[in-house]
């Protein structure tokens, strides 16, 4: 059974770095310009249906552009925006929760109140009530799935901090003089990543999901820059006469979700049985 | 047990004055509010008409206390698109056509997540188990509004129109967008009671009720899940939330006429005053789920009322 699990995982791990190899060759890969449209061309289906051409494999959307090449330069948006926003996200509620866990005091109380407030928007309705008054962009999307995500990394880390802040071990240190920037990076940190580096994997998962709903409802990157999720929404008028429209963009996002997902319940069952599947 | 309920009801009520502030607030983020509460097309003339008919030449301050003393009795002004109070229309909206389909979504996901989890966990790592845990990974690894797409394009489009793909107006049109809102509550939910029944079906007491002849479905939905349903209870509650956000997205995939709907389609138009009092409706109930999860909570976990 172990055995089996770290296979899974270690396949998941393999089809991540792909993804992620295919991302950052786009340009090389990419049959074609992702943005370049040949309505000659519009909604020719993929090479081994009849009708189809090898020179777009994977067929052509509503305005003759390549699907597969905006399939490769999606998936730099899509990971772009799980990495960039877990990473982002996280470091600031590490930082507060540890800082806030540590020291106490009101802009302790502050911040958790005003996350409580926050948690009060799921991510999609934050999403289209921020991004209706900024407006849609890159920037944009990542700063609401940042506004959304660093309560989740606070709270865990200063529940934590709080519990470790008492025990022997750092009781100890401090009576042996060491200082509380020392506790803090030595003492407190190490025995957070755990929890954190688990919920972290499933936020990538789940940040990406929200990017392609964003997407989809046209709150994210503006056309004609390709993205998953808008590649989804634009098709889906034409579901009847170009299926591909619809079936390949969601694969793409089903196929990147589910391996960090296997990553995230392998991490989860390694580091710290006693994580719950994140909320 | 009164004093946990109090505290648990001055925090929803400060949660509801922050909702209501960051409402307020989110039309000022980028400056000029007026820019967004009038038609984009209006000219100098009208804005100056409208900033002094809201109010918004006035001191911050007090357009802030005004805006507090309105948004309790739902007055945030007249949507711009329909000329009309914008929170009669998102009452129009909320009521039916987004219970309905929040419902019918959390029913199917719990009804069918208890049966499920419990095969699962009694026939643990046999087929039955692994079909479920394999399914249960891919749903939740997809979005729903994807799943919609392919509900559409397989019952709609394939298999010729044998459910609705589009609109309202009978139980069979919400069919699908039912099914794909409560994919992945299911999916999490089947892994949530697979995992406290395997839990609690280790523990003592089953086995006794086991040795003395209980009958085993009695064993297995009386003495065991009854016990591990308290997670369970937390995560219902809060997917039922979740069934509101994601009707934001569900209904424009199907064009199902309810508050998610209204909300995205107010965005292009900039129509603010809907969007500001839709955003209030879905954080309110929102925040009310989490109070009454709370609340049931203490009720069934005595443990809870103590700490």
């Amino acid at each position: 059974m172990r055995g089996r699990r770290e296979a899974v995982a270690l396949a998941s791990l393999i089809v991540l770095a792909l993804v992620t190899l295919v991302a950052v060759l786009a340009p090389q890969l990419s049959p074609v310009d992702p943005i370049r449209n040949d309505l000659l061309e519009r909604l020719t289906p993929p090479m081994w249906i009849a009708g189809g051409s090898a020179a777009h494999p994977l067929g052509t959307d509503t305005l003759g552009r390549d699907v597969l090449s905006r399939l490769l330069y999606g998936a730099r948006l899509s990971l772009v925006v799980g990495f960039a926003t877990v990473l982002i996200s996280g470091l600031i509620g590490v930082a507060i929760g540890v800082l806030g866990g540590y020291y106490g005091g009101w802009l302790d109380d502050v911040l958790m109140r005003a996350g409580d407030i926050q948690l009060a928007f799921p991510v999609l309705l934050l999403g289209v009530a921020l991004l209706s008054v900024l407006g849609p962009g890159l920037g944009n999307l990542i700063l609401v799935l940042v506004v959304s995500g660093w309560i989740t990394y606070a709270r865990i880390v200063r529940g934590e901090t709080l519990s470790l802040k008492h025990r022997d071990f750092v009781e100890a240190a401090r009576a042996l003089g060491a200082l509380d920037r020392r506790l803090i990076w030595r003492h407190v940190l190490p025995n957070v990543w755990a929890p954190i580096a688990v919920v972290a994997t499933f936020s990538v998962a789940r940040t990406i999901i929200a990017e392609a709903s964003l997407s989809f409802l046209g709150l994210g990157v503006p056309a004609p820059a390709p993205s998953w999720g808008a590649m989804l929404d634009e098709g889906r008028n034409y579901i009847t006469t170009g299926w591909w429209l619809a079936l390949f963009p969601g694969t793409a996002i089903l196929i990147v979700v589910l391996v960090i997902n296997l990553l995230g319940d392998w991490l989860r069952d390694a580091l710290d049985p006693r994580v719950e599947r994140g909320m | 047990m009164s004093s946990f309920l109090v505290r648990r009801l001055i925090h929803g009520v400060f949660v509801v004055w922050g909702v209501v502030t960051a409402v307020f607030l989110m039309v000022r983020l980028t400056g000029d509010p007026a820019a967004f509460l009038v038609d984009p097309s209006a000219t100098r003339e009208e804005i100056e008409h409208t900033r002094r008919l809201l109010g918004l030449d006035r001191p911050v301050l007090e357009q802030y206390l005004a805006f507090l003393a309105a948004a309790p009795r739902g007055d945030f002004g007249a949507s711009i698109r329909h000329k009309r109070p914008a929170m009669a229309l998102v009452l129009e909206h909320l009521w039916p056509a987004t219970v309905e389909l929040a419902l019918a979504a959390a029913l199917l996901s719990t009804l069918l997540a208890v049966p499920l989890g419990v095969v699962s966990a009694t026939h643990k790592d046999g087929a039955a188990d692994h079909v479920s845990r394999l399914a249960s990974l891919l749903l939740q690894s997809m979005p729903g509004f994807w799943l919609g797409l392919l509900l559409i394009l397989l019952f709609a489009v394939e298999l010729h129109g044998l459910l609705p793909a589009y609109g309202s107006g009978s139980w069979r049109h919400l069919i699908l967008p039912a099914i794909a809102l409560a994919a992945a509550p299911l999916a999490q939910n089947t892994r949530l009671v697979r995992a406290g029944m395997l839990e609690v079906l280790q523990q003592d007491f089953i086995r006794t009720a086991r040795a003395k002849g209980v009958p085993e479905r009695r064993v297995l939905y009386r003495h065991a899940f009854r016990n591990s349903a308290i997670p369970f209870l937390t995560v219902t509650g809060l997917s039922l939330g979740f069934m509101l956000s994601g009707a934001i997205i569900i209904e424009t995939v199907f064009a199902w006429p309810g508050l998610g709907r209204l909300i995205v389609q107010a965005v292009p138009g900039r129509d603010f005053p809907v969007i500001q009092a839709g955003v209030f409706v879905f954080a309110l109930i929102f925040v009310g789920l989490n109070l009454l999860v709370d609340f049931l909570y203490a009720v069934v976990d005595p443990r809870v009322r103590l700490s």
